[in-house]
């Protein structure tokens, strides 16, 4: 126990703060998924088939290339790619884009591959009836989508971004590679400088263990909140 | 675009790939037992060999692959008694420590499919077997599994692809698999974007094939209700 004291004896506080990290990133990814999806649903469920070649290419690739692999991608290419874009604006000194940005971002598309699956699932399953019914009421588009449409996308699609948020939470743990210090990362430098691969690996289990516990019981409350009426 | 050096690392990576597949095949295999397994233990009212269960599946699908890879293979050498047992000779090799981490995680999601086909099974079709005068054991063999099989063939075949992207970790404990391959290359020759699109079409490739195969199957199987 006493390897996990606050303070300069053990690794609690280090711990800590690397689940901090973990939570960040994860809710940082989380929410540039969204974007991401944002992005590409109406793109999947246009009529123009090109935008559909393109959002189909986005989800298809990233789900079925390993997350290790779009990780090592922009870990290795992220630099070059933002300074080339730099170079072009006339600026040519080294960039270098720290760990949390990088690590984020690729998470993010990931996530955002599945998110995006999951709000055009959900917007497919909602009555046509609904669509003409606001129609109808003379609401305009603004109006239709975020009074009609999008209240019941959301309770159609909070189970399945539940599972989305536990596979983002979970990938943060591939971005230890990247040597952002996150629950992974911590846990590997204290059981290199304590031999103790053991003790540290399992408690990092149970962090993300207890991580997903709560965030699931978090997520409970949405659903009921979002059902309401159902 | 240096296309020299993805003509030069194809055949790299494409026999990286072999090691993937390996991995992949060996752990789902092992993981299809190890699932069936718990499935049916979780179906038992016994309430501790449930909770039991239940708490393997849990804690599986809970924590990151990457952490139970890293318990087998770092944690496990650090017990003594493991170090003079015949179990050493399997723990000691970084290849069968990335197979029992892989084949433990998808036992756990493995088992949730199969408990969940298991249990929408209709009870007409069992009573019927009941009625036919077929004993219990032969119920389970011949009327359960297959229908239960079939059922969760979709949830499976994408249990397959994750498993396929899963294997992806084992280069971090040094196995030189497709991504492991792929990463030494990158980072020898620093242009990641080449290398990512012809490993990436690999994988993909792989993954189209998994796909048209239970597609397959699944058509071969399906039956009207």
């Amino acid at each position: 126990m006493e390897l996990l004291a606050f303070g300069d004896t053990g690794w609690g506080d280090e711990l800590f703060y690397a689940t901090l990290m973990t939570i960040a990133v994860a809710l940082t990814a989380m929410l540039i998924g969204f974007f991401f999806a944002l992005i590409f649903t109406p793109l999947k469920l246009s009529k123009n088939k090109f935008l559909n070649f393109i959002a189909n290419s986005y989800t298809t690739i990233i789900r079925g290339v390993p997350e290790l692999l779009v990780i090592y991608l922009f870990f290795f290419g992220g630099t070059g790619a933002v300074m080339y874009v730099a170079s072009i604006f006339g600026y040519n000194e080294y960039i270098e884009i720290n760990a949390f940005i990088t690590g984020a971002f690729a998470i993010g598309i990931i996530s955002g591959a599945y998110s995006t699956e999951v709000f055009r699932g959900a917007i497919q399953s909602i009555d046509k009836g609904q669509f003409e019914a606001a129609n109808v009421l003379g609401l305009n588009k603004f109006g239709k989508f975020f009074k009609i449409i999008l209240p019941q996308t959301l309770r159609l699609a909070i189970p399945n971004l539940s599972n989305v948020w536990q596979i983002t939470l979970k990938d943060t743990s591939l971005i230890s590679v990247t040597g952002l210090v996150e629950i992974m990362r911590q846990s590997y430098i204290a059981a290199g400088s304590t031999r103790d691969p053991l003790f540290f690996y399992s408690f990092a289990a149970v962090l993300y263990l207890l991580l997903t516990f709560v965030s699931m019981k978090l997520i409970n409350r949405l659903e009921v909140k979002y059902s309401r009426g159902y | 675009m240096d296309l020299e050096l993805m003509i030069n690392s194809f055949p790299k990576l494409l026999s990286a790939a072999v090691i993937t597949l390996k991995l992949l095949s060996v752990s789902l295999i092992i993981g299809l037992l190890i699932g069936l397994f718990f499935a049916i233990l979780r179906l038992n009212k016994n309430i501790f060999i449930n909770k039991f269960a239940y708490g393997y599946s849990y804690v599986f699908r809970g924590t990151p692959l990457l952490v139970q890879i890293f318990i087998i293979y770092f944690g496990l050498g650090q017990i003594e008694y493991l170090r003079s047992t015949v179990l050493w000779v399997i723990l000691k090799e970084p290849y069968w420590c990335a197979i029992i981490a892989f084949a433990l995680n998808t036992g756990a999601y493995t088992s949730e499919i199969l408990r969940s086909a298991f249990q929408t099974i209709k009870p007409g079709l069992i009573e019927a077997g009941k009625s036919l005068g077929i004993s219990n054991k032969i119920i389970f063999y011949k009327i359960q599994i297959p229908i239960a099989i079939r059922q969760s063939l979709p949830a499976y075949g994408n249990e397959i692809i994750l498993m396929m992207k899963g294997t992806s970790l084992a280069s971090t404990v040094t196995l030189m698999d497709l991504t492991g391959v792929a990463k030494y290359i990158i980072s020898t020759t620093f242009k990641p974007v080449e290398v990512f699109i012809v490993a990436g079409g690999i994988y993909l490739f792989m993954t189209f094939i998994i796909h048209n195969v239970i597609k397959y199957l699944e058509k071969k199987y399906s039956f009207s209700q």
